[in-house]
């Protein structure tokens, strides 16, 4: 813990920051088309599910055009969670995600 | 003659090469993705698949390097604003008089990369592909990037130009079954026929609507279903509403043109001006989807027939070609080298291809055959491919 008047390094606060911000789970079938995110701990500034897919895309180009459609809208068998619930508005993807949530990325279930 | 086939398939594009008399499959590519289209370009050798991924929307992929490297890509997309109006499965419950009644519109999404063609000699980068819903796309610069054809999205037998506001005229584009696995009930475009000899000259078939010819280059269209007859609508001669599952020329002779339809075979020596139905339900020559013309005799094409559209299959267990060299007048059947017994395969609309004397056909059972004597005798490549969407010779 840190002590009144203690002062930390810029890394420190950064790692500390980095640690806090929302952290990206994503289903395996992903890294087929974006190997760079595979064994990676992704996390991202907190913001709406648009921001959060679109920081990611920032680290894997082109990720944005397998989860969403050409409107921006989640494509009909992608699912995406933050935490345990799954997203309301998956039209413009406004749902917030704060620190230390945690968001899932994932198929949904469409056949046996 | 050709020495690769590809396979569009349910697991993922195969390749065969040929080497003497034997053809053999590489291992696949794409594995585990529906292809639902696989082609080689004959102006530089790329290679093109379309990939129907069921989670992460449709994507084309292209290979410069004969097969060995693929890269995806995904800037095949609808501008904002393209809408269409929404059509209804027609359940027996259906009220067809409720959502007619008012136009709904949904915003258009590639469900679908349903068809890929290539432009002229003398027009290096372009291609087309046809979509679900019911888009053309254009590429000039080898499919890095494509631009929606707006004359004939915003076609006065679509309703006319949504994108300034809502419907001006009837839409006369229904759906296709082979949208419904996207939860919709749209048109799609399957079959884009290039003239040889002028790049403006160009057809394209929609599920349901029928052909559409341009001969400014897109700028304009106008349909060509004169002389179609269908067998499912009040009016059998109505100006829309066919369903051609296939449409081809003969490159040799552009103003031949084949159609295998819902609704039998047809056939046009004048550029589609006008269509005759040529089937033969007497020698069970009718139901079917695929179809192909000699590259240098329009006069001659072939046909694998079905059953019928409600029994999807081969007929009476046996599978067979139909030719006829004399436009469709007269029709040959060849069954040597084919199952005869217990054959319930279906070959789909972009199963068939020939290549000088080669043809080769696919099946949604799997089963690969294929004719080096212009149909009359057949080899079997394989039984346990996964479902064939499309063959073509590269």
């Amino acid at each position: 813990m840190a002590m009144p008047g203690q002062q930390f390094s810029a890394d420190l606060l950064g790692a500390i920051w980095l640690n806090n911000m929302p952290h990206i789970e994503m289903t395996q079938h992903l890294y087929r088309f974006f190997p760079q995110l595979k064994n990676r701990v992704i996390n991202v500034p907190a913001g709406s599910v648009a921001e959060i897919l679109f920081a990611i895309n920032e680290i894997a180009p082109g990720f944005t055009d397998y989860v969403l459609d050409e409107h921006g809208a989640l494509r009909r068998h992608v699912n995406v969670c933050i935490n345990d619930a799954i997203v309301i508005d998956k039209i413009k993807l406004s749902d917030r995600v704060a620190d230390e949530e945690t968001v899932y990325i994932f198929q949904s279930l469409s056949g046996g | 003659m050709s020495d690769m086939i590809l396979l569009g398939t349910r697991k993922g594009t195969l390749i065969f090469d040929r080497t003497n008399a034997n053809w053999q499959p590489r291992p696949i590519v794409h594995a585990g993705v529906p292809v639902c289209y696989a082609a080689r370009d004959p102006r530089d050798g790329t290679l093109w698949a379309s990939l129907d991924h069921g989670h992460w929307g449709p994507k084309l992929s292209r290979s410069r390097d004969g097969g060995a490297t693929w890269v995806d890509i995904s800037t095949l997309k609808y501008p904002a604003g393209a809408r269409y109006i929404v059509k209804y499965l027609p359940t027996p419950d259906f009220n067809p008089e409720s959502p007619s009644a008012q136009p709904e519109y949904n915003a258009a999404t590639v469900l679908k990369i349903w068809n890929i063609a290539f432009g002229n000699a003398n027009q290096p980068g372009r291609l087309y592909a046809g979509t679900i819903p019911g888009g053309l796309f254009i590429s000039d610069d080898g499919g890095d990037s494509w631009e929606l054809n707006y004359p004939l999205w915003n076609h006065h037998s679509r309703g006319g130009d949504l994108f300034a506001g809502d419907a001006s005229t009837a839409n006369h584009w229904n759906g296709t079954p082979a949208s419904i696995d996207y939860g919709v009930f749209e048109p799609g475009i399957h079959s884009i026929v290039v003239d040889p000899h002028d790049p403006n000259h160009i057809y394209v078939a929609v599920s349901t609507a029928g052909v559409i010819e341009t001969t400014d280059g897109g700028q304009s269209w106008a349909g060509r279903n004169q002389g179609m007859l269908n067998d499912y609508l009040p009016n059998p001669e109505s100006e829309w509403g066919h369903d051609p599952h296939f449409v081809t020329n003969c490159p040799g002779q552009p103003d031949h043109l084949w159609q295998q339809n819902h609704c039998g075979i047809f056939y046009s020596d004048n550029g589609a001006k006008n269509w005759k139905k040529v089937s033969r339900p007497n020698l069970s020559v009718n139901f079917g989807f695929p179809i192909v013309a000699d590259a240098n005799d329009g006069r001659t094409a072939w046909v694998v027939p079905a059953r019928a559209d409600s029994e999807r299959m081969a007929i009476d267990g046996g599978l067979f070609v139909a030719r006829t060299t004399d436009g469709g007048q007269s029709w040959q059947s060849f069954r040597n080298g084919l199952p005869q017994d217990n054959a319930y395969d279906i070959v789909l609309r972009h199963g068939l291809d020939s290549s000088g004397d080669y043809l080769c056909f696919g099946s949604t059972s799997g089963n690969v055959y294929l004719s080096d004597d212009r149909g009359e005798t057949w080899q079997c490549l394989g039984n346990n491919f996964p479902p064939i969407y499309s063959v073509r010779f590269g």
